[in-house]
């Protein structure tokens, strides 16, 4: 303090200042500490505040509910979507996309802007899109990324993927097969509420909620549980715009608890008619334009795998009913080398015992085989190369295993 | 009148205008403040010339393999005008706040250096008063430093590419001139990003007296944030580093733009700038001014 420093000060008033001034100090800093206070407090509550609206709506049966969905034609609308998956897979981080590039035809010669390739994106992880619509004809779907986008555009007869990390664009003709597309990977809403009802018959029971408020809109919000046990899916919550009857989220909760497996909602919607140029596109100058058919040329190279695949497909049987149900696939190719016969299997072997380390060794009357696990569906494969999947608890598994024998 | 004005000449803000004015003179004549615009400035012109370079035999950049290298360095080949966007990516994470962390930690602290704070504070402008006027310099080089990179990339990309409309990110066309216009906006954005990292550097540069110290406990500060940022497992805290939100600036080129994370990153620097200022205030008020 050297502005304060005299010869005349004696040393009792120099004690009085030096104490004042170290409560000044200290008073001081309450300003950054109060506001820190503050912040953390707005940023922690305000949420919460936002979320713990539940309007007051007239009474709704869930039959009625179904039926407003059913009836629900919202053409026009544009919103913010985000997705939030989490199946409970191990984090494979690079693996993962290199097992994806193997899978589709995406890597090196394929095209970035493939929607097929993108899409599987979604099955992990969270993502924001962007949805709109306008008619049948126009719609347009968006990826947001880090500083880049991918967008799936639909006008007329045209159907554009464009790739802007990469600035590559797939271009295919819209006929069903454009709907078959999207419909996929069912993105909106919508399209994972209309999923889940095609399930409900008698093993389900449907029941309406109470409301919420999902993007600033009154919802009623429909539970879906099915009535067996066994099955790995605790409940299905959808929210259904009370207006339109548009579905606004989609919440499935495994049976384990926990959180949701799969979470899409609208964040933000508006029923308006979103501009004619969003849905307008002309390749940027210089971009990379793949046509649909000439995807092809790597696809041939696959040819063998997929005809595999086919063959697999036609061992398919499905054991059970409903929630329960558990589909076969006889591979007829030698299953899962168990621990036993791992170890003159050189790579493969390798494989095999990093895969076994993923799953769990389980027995029963059908043999033994190695089950894998996630949040929502569960995989047992024999030793004798059968694969038995579904949602279903691992004991469900070994069961459908046992009378499938 | 003239009275009041000699009595009130303390308080007037024309004077205040004065030490800004001479804040600002003395550290954009710094050479230390010139060198580190000529290296923001050959940014741009590096990525220009790499992209040129490697784009000279009509093949196309990354080989279709994408999104590698920094944001939008896919399109610079057809449109100059998104070299402005690349260099401001390529340089926010580590050269611009760089260079803000040097003006910042150098605040207080270089003066206390030289000895020429108590100077400073001898002129009857109090300490709030000189704090706040650093900050507003340290600012101020913020916004020059940005505009410097947007600039010489537009310049360069003048130069080395066509130049036309643009796509967007979302597929949408715009007219050259609106992408011109989106393009300082994002400088805009891109300099009020580093709104709390000078005001992280204002306040390590009260806790010490030397310049040095300061600015290179800033630039270490930043390089933990950025490398933090990176850490999944720390996904929980990330939303509250400052440079989390930084490379948003990019959701200007959507079509429609995506306001949420834009509107987040403005908030979280203005928590900093209020945080960190406010705590500088809290120290810079009461220290013992020795030197």
């Amino acid at each position: 303090m050297a502005p304060y420093e005299s010869d005349d000060t004696t040393a009792v008033a120099d004690a009085d200042e030096l104490r004042a001034a170290r409560r000044r100090k200290a008073a001081r800093y309450v300003v950054p500490a109060a506001v820190l206070g503050v912040a953390a407090g707005t940023i922690g509550l305000v949420p919460a505040i936002a979320d713990s609206g539940s309007p007051d709506l007239p009474e709704i049966t869930a039959q009625q509910l179904i039926e407003k969905i059913a009836a629900s034609d919202v053409q026009q609308l544009s919103g913010t979507v985000k997705i939030s998956t989490d199946l409970g897979l191990p984090d494979l981080g690079g693996l993962e996309s290199e097992l994806m590039s193997g899978a589709t035809p995406s890597g090196g010669e394929g095209s970035s802007a493939d929607p097929s390739a993108k899409l599987t994106e979604l099955a992990s992880g969270t993502h924001t899109l962007r949805v709109a619509a306008d008619g049948p004809d126009k719609q347009k779907l968006s990826l947001l990324e880090d500083a880049a986008e991918y967008s799936l555009i639909h006008n007329g007869k045209d159907v554009w993927g464009y790739d802007s990390a990469s600035n590559e664009v797939y271009h295919g003709t819209a006929t069903e097969g454009a709907e078959q597309r999207e419909g996929e990977v069912p993105a909106t809403p919508q399209e994972l509420a209309e999923e889940a009802l095609k399930a409900v018959d008698d093993t389900t029971s449907v029941t309406v909620d109470g409301t919420a408020q999902v993007a600033g809109r009154d919802a009623y919000k429909l539970v879906i549980e099915p009535k067996q046990s066994g099955s790995t899916v605790g409940a299905i919550s959808v929210a259904v715009d009370a207006k339109t009857g548009l579905p606004l989220k989609f919440t499935l909760t495994p049976a384990s608890g926990g959180a949701a497996v799969v979470d899409a909602g609208f964040t933000q919607i508006s029923f308006a008619k979103p501009a004619a140029s969003t849905f307008d596109f002309t390749p940027p100058k210089g971009a990379k334009v793949t046509e649909e058919g000439s995807v092809d040329a790597p696809e041939h190279s696959q040819q063998p795998k997929e005809e595999d695949f086919a063959k697999g497909l036609d061992g398919l049987n499905v054991i059970g009913e409903g929630w329960t149900s558990v589909a076969v696939i006889d591979s007829g190719a030698e299953g899962m080398p168990s621990d036993a016969k791992r170890g003159d299997m050189g790579d493969a072997g390798a494989m095999g015992s990093f895969l076994g380390s993923l799953g769990d060794e389980v027995t029963g009357k059908f043999g033994s085989g190695t089950v894998f696990k996630t949040r929502l569906v569960n995989a047992l494969i024999t030793d004798d190369g059968k694969v038995y999947v579904g949602a279903v608890t691992k004991d469900a598994l070994v069961k459908a295993a046992d009378s499938g024998k | 009148m003239s009275q009041a004005e000699v009595i009130g000449s303390r308080r007037s803000p024309l004077w205040t205008f004065g030490l800004l004015r001479s804040e600002l003179t003395t550290t954009f004549r710094r050479w230390r403040t010139l060198a580190l615009l000529g290296v923001l400035a050959a940014v741009p012109v590096l990525v220009g010339i790499a992209v040129k370079i490697e784009t000279s035999d009509s093949s196309s950049l990354g080989g279709g393999g994408g999104g590698e290298g920094p944001a939008f360095i896919t399109q610079i080949t057809n449109n100059g005008l998104f070299l402005v966007f690349t260099a401001l990516a390529a340089t926010l994470p580590f050269f611009l706040p760089m260079a803000i962390g040097v003006v910042a930690g150098d605040a207080i602290a270089g003066e206390a250096n030289a000895g020429t704070l108590r100077y400073l504070l001898v002129a009857p402008a109090g300490r709030t008063r000189l704090l706040l006027t650093k900050y507003a310099t340290t600012l101020a080089f913020c916004l020059a430093a940005t505009l410097v990179v947007a600039v010489s990339a537009l310049t360069v990309g003048a130069l080395l590419f066509p130049l036309g409309d643009l796509t967007t990110i979302s597929g949408t066309r715009i007219s050259f001139a609106e992408g011109l216009a989106r393009a300082l906006l994002i400088a805009l954005v891109v300099a009020a990003s580093l709104i709390g990292v000078a005001a992280l550097g204002l306040f390590v540069s009260t806790l010490t007296n030397s310049g040095i110290a300061a600015m290179a406990t800033t630039v270490g500060l930043l390089i933990t944030v950025q490398i933090l940022d990176q850490i999944p497992q720390l996904h929980a805290i990330q939303p509250y580093f400052f440079s989390h939100y930084w490379l948003s600036f990019a959701d200007l080129m959507r079509e429609p733009v995506y306001w949420d994370d834009l509107i987040r990153n403005l908030g979280l620097q203005a928590l900093y700038a209020i945080v960190f200022g406010s705590a500088a205030w809290a120290r810079f008020t009461t220290k013992d001014i020795t030197a």
